[in-house]
């Protein structure tokens, strides 16, 4: 079969799995978004290993380890955003600017005399 | 155009579209689902692909375990089922901007530079349980056991973020 | 011993130095060192003169030659003749006096420590410009002086009066003072040397125009420094300050220096004889118009103030008319006159607590030690005989005589004139003060001066007769000590200028006596009048000053400070204002928001592969 189409296929899930990371409110919806991401990226790594016809399908094994890394992260991520709800009661990404940098009380500047 | 890719691309498809769905659906657990929809899609692409094992390994852990811990954490965090929020930001219109540029961009440059390239999929060895187990255990062992002490990892540290201070 | 002269000026600072740093460790305190100082200064001067009254022409110094610039080297040394050991005495005995009096006149002065100190300081400086040998040497002293006038006028700085009187002074002889460098730069590059001896023996072979620019710059000096038109306006102003200061500083020493100065380095003067007619000009004007202001004041020491000024101008016209001897005797006698009258007004001022003369009179009773010596020194200014100051004064008539010539003439006229206008003004002072009845407070209690006060008093009487008396052998003693230089008219005092000098003087005093026995309570002056207002404002010289001077720099000031203010401080402060405003403008990048952040970071990605893959297909 064509590389291209399984290789388009992962690009447009990606692209999917970005649009889903930069816009959606839910911190647990934008964590399926990086799933969608990463699963694109083991798509690519098993296509390629078909491709090459590894003997030592690195392809597969890595995306398997993919797998491996994928869970832990999305483990612990949800652990982050139980304690984000726990805080605040929320988990809108909108609310959740305290690394903000405000502007400072104004105070007038004074030329030394 | 051989079967193979028919195959491949009518699964494309479904995986694509489940895929946009999870990332515009107003519902956080019809996204989930969706997600369920698109993983299971990719996990008939591997197989296509004639990797056995990595598609029976999508199916368990991703939907079985991602998908469900996704589940309870949309619960845990009251997540509205139903219409009641928003769930997309204001910053919508750059979202798409970025990922329609993502995918152009990735696309040209796929095609520009495999445009030829051809899986042959009746002469690769299939990837099923004993052929990854050798390679895993033989070749990639070290790899193996870091993963291991980063689930392991993972694990405790999951469980530290989440513990509740006791008065 | 000349070549211990060096002492004069070290004893007196070493003195202003242990008494500013350890008077609270000194039992005594800071009394001790500034007697002490002043009077080992007076042993070493009385050494120092008899040791040069054996060879009054031969300059003894000791130098030490020094480059630092590597120009026109300077010479570190003394220079003593008969002219500076005189007049270092002087300055030693007068100073003496002005110590051993503040300690009764300054008692319960909170900074009477510093005031010591002041004054052995200035001593110091004086007797440097009095021994220096090089002219350097005596810009230092002389710049010294201006600086301890500064701090010992404004010594009341508490009073606004006191602070501006000692600014007032200051910036007037640093007018002066700016030409006076100047002056010795054109001598000392032109001589090759800034060393006195060698200045002055250089001086007739020197360009015409290098003299002349050295003479009349040097002049500038001389007019701030001693208060001539038209520098003059800050001597009565410094009457703010403590009145021994005024006796010490504005009497007898500091505003002498310039007179003195010009004795020292006459030879240039010589060779520039149109500095002498412009100095024997700036004389007649001076010497007349300060005696009609000081007939008008009411203030005491504001009139010995005027009159000091006029009394400068008698030594500057004989020095003008090459009357050298009769310049500098006079200059000796109203050292003794003028620092007499000053202490005696400021015995005085401590008892009545008030400067004004129309709120004294009928002193004599109750203060006659005071009103005794203060008569003698009345007696000397007037020009009375045998007091000193009359034959002083009348040797410098002679001279003017004798020199001949328009400038001689004038300064002959003028100074007749103003011998009837300084008998005038010298008698009103003693009726005024001491004679009549007693016009002030009448809860001030009336006493004489403690001992300690009137005893400098009698000593500086004694001067002021003796300084005159020409019973000392041939060429009148005084002249013989001075030697002086080629060139210059021979002390001589005739019997016709006695005699017209006295008759006219009587005639004042006479006039201004029966003008006071008419009206006894009112002001003798006010016969004149509307135009007594003129006299009264010093000829309005000081309001000009202000129109023409003060305002415009007080405009240029405001509008260098605006300058400053809204363009110079404007563009740092409003740098750094660009600088807050570009930081407000950067935080409105960190929104907080990740998804912000994350947008960012895939733009840049993506914008970073799109150039890499243009890169690497081309």
């Amino acid at each position: 079969m064509h590389l291209s189409i399984a290789l388009v296929l992962s690009a447009l899930l990606f692209a999917a799995g970005i649009y889903g990371v930069l816009a959606r409110r839910n911190a647990v919806a934008v964590l399926m978004a990086v799933e969608l991401m990463l699963n694109a990226a083991n798509l690519d790594l098993v296509a390629f290993d078909a491709w090459f016809k590894d003997q030592l399908h690195a392809g597969q094994t890595f995306a398997l380890f993919v797998v491996v890394i994928a869970a832990a992260e999305v483990g612990v991520g949800l652990a982050i955003v139980l304690s984000l709800f726990r805080l605040r009661d929320s988990v809108a990404l909108d609310d959740a600017t305290d690394l903000a940098d405000r502007d400072p009380v104004r105070r007038p500047v004074e030329p030394a005399r | 155009m051989t079967g193979a890719d028919v195959v491949f691309g009518l699964l494309g498809i479904v995986c694509l579209a489940a895929a946009l769905l999870v990332v515009t659906a107003r519902n956080v657990i019809h996204a989930a689902l969706w997600l369920v929809v698109c993983f299971g899609a990719l996990a008939g692409c591997y197989l296509v692909l004639t990797a056995e094992f990595v598609a029976w390994v999508q199916v368990l852990i991703y939907i079985g375990a991602v998908v469900v811990l996704m589940l309870f954490g949309a619960m845990l965090t009251r997540a509205p089922v139903g219409r009641a929020q928003p769930l997309d930001s204001a910053n919508r219109p750059v979202a798409a901007l970025a990922g329609v540029a993502t995918a152009g961009i990735l696309v040209t440059l796929v095609i520009a530079a495999f445009k030829g390239a051809y899986v042959d999929i009746h002469h690769t060895a299939v990837g099923d349980g004993h052929v990854l187990g050798t390679a895993i255990f033989r070749y990639f062992v070290l790899a193996f056991e870091v993963a291991s002490v980063l689930l392991l990892a993972a694990l405790v540290g999951a469980i530290v973020l989440t513990r509740q201070e006791r008065d | 011993m000349t070549h211990w002269a060096w002492l004069l000026p070290a004893l007196p600072a070493f003195a202003a130095v242990v008494g500013l740093f350890a008077w609270r460790v000194i039992p005594g305190g800071p009394a001790v060192p500034a007697i002490g100082g002043t009077a080992a200064a007076v042993v070493v001067a009385i050494a120092v003169l008899a040791d040069a009254e054996s060879n009054p022409l031969h300059a003894t110094s000791s130098t030490t030659s020094w480059t630092p610039t590597g120009g026109v080297a300077l010479h570190v040394g003394t220079r003593v003749d008969g002219l500076a050991a005189v007049i270092a005495l002087m300055v030693a005995v007068v100073a003496l006096a002005v110590q051993v009096y503040s300690t009764a006149y300054m008692a319960g002065d909170p900074r009477y420590a510093s005031y010591a100190a002041e004054i052995s300081l200035f001593t110091a400086a004086m007797m440097l410009v009095v021994v220096a040998s090089d002219l350097f040497e005596l810009l230092i002293g002389w710049e010294v002086m201006g600086l301890c006038s500064y701090l010992l006028v404004g010594h009341y700085w508490q009073t606004e009066g006191a602070r501006g009187a000692a600014v007032k002074a200051l910036i007037t002889t640093r007018i002066g003072d700016t030409a006076f460098i100047f002056g010795i730069f054109a001598l000392g590059v032109g001589a090759g040397s800034f060393d006195i001896a060698r200045v002055t023996a250089a001086a007739p072979t020197l360009p015409h125009a290098t003299v002349v620019a050295g003479a009349l710059l040097l002049l500038g000096g001389v007019v701030g420094k001693s208060a001539q038109f038209p520098l003059h306006v800050w001597l009565p102003d410094a009457m703010a300050g403590p009145t021994p200061v005024s006796a010490l500083i504005h009497a007898a020493t500091m505003v002498a220096a310039g007179i003195y100065v010009v004795a020292r380095v006459y030879p240039v003067y010589l060779a520039a004889p149109v500095a002498l007619t412009v100095l024997g000009v700036i004389a007649c004007i001076t010497m007349l118009g300060a005696a009609l202001a000081a007939l008008a004041e009411d203030d005491l020491k504001r009139v010995l103030a005027w009159s000091t000024v006029s009394q400068l101008a008698y030594m500057a016209a004989g020095l003008a008319v090459r009357g050298w001897s009769a310049g500098i005797w006079h200059l000796l006698t109203h050292a003794a006159f003028k620092a007499l009258l000053f202490l005696a007004a400021g015995s005085v001022l401590r008892a009545l607590g008030t400067n004004n003369m129309s709120e004294m009179g009928g002193l004599w009773r109750r203060m006659p030690v005071t009103f005794a010596t203060a008569l003698v020194g009345a007696g000397a200014l007037a020009g009375v005989p045998p007091f000193a100051g009359a034959f002083s004064k009348d040797a410098v008539l002679d001279a003017a005589r004798e020199h001949g010539g328009g400038l001689g003439h004038a300064v002959y006229a003028v100074g007749l004139v103003t011998v009837f206008v300084t008998g005038a003004y010298v008698t009103r002072l003693i009726v005024r003060t001491f004679l009549g009845d007693y016009r002030g407070d009448a809860s001030v209690r009336l006493h004489e001066s403690p001992w300690v006060m009137t005893a400098p008093l009698v000593v500086l009487g004694v001067f002021a007769i003796l300084l005159g008396a020409p019973v000392l052998p041939s060429s009148y003693g005084v002249a013989r000590w001075l030697g002086r230089p080629a060139g210059t008219l021979a002390l001589h005092v005739g019997a016709i200028d006695v005699v017209i000098a006295m008759l006219i003087s009587f005639a004042a005093i006479a006039l201004v006596g029966w003008l006071w026995s008419r009206r006894p309570a009112a002001d003798p002056i006010d016969v004149l009048g509307r135009f007594a207002t003129p006299l009264r404002r010093a000829f309005f010289v000081d309001e000009l000053y202000d129109v023409a001077v003060v305002r415009p720099v007080g405009v240029l000031a405001r509008a260098a400070l605006g300058v400053d203010r809204r363009g110079i401080d404007a563009t740092a402060v409003g740098s750094g204002r660009a600088a807050v405003l570009l930081g407000v403008g950067l935080r409105r990048l960190q929104t907080g928001n990740v998804q912000t952040y994350l947008s960012a970071l895939v733009a840049g990605m993506l914008i970073v592969v799109v150039s890499v893959s243009v890169a690497v297909a081309t």
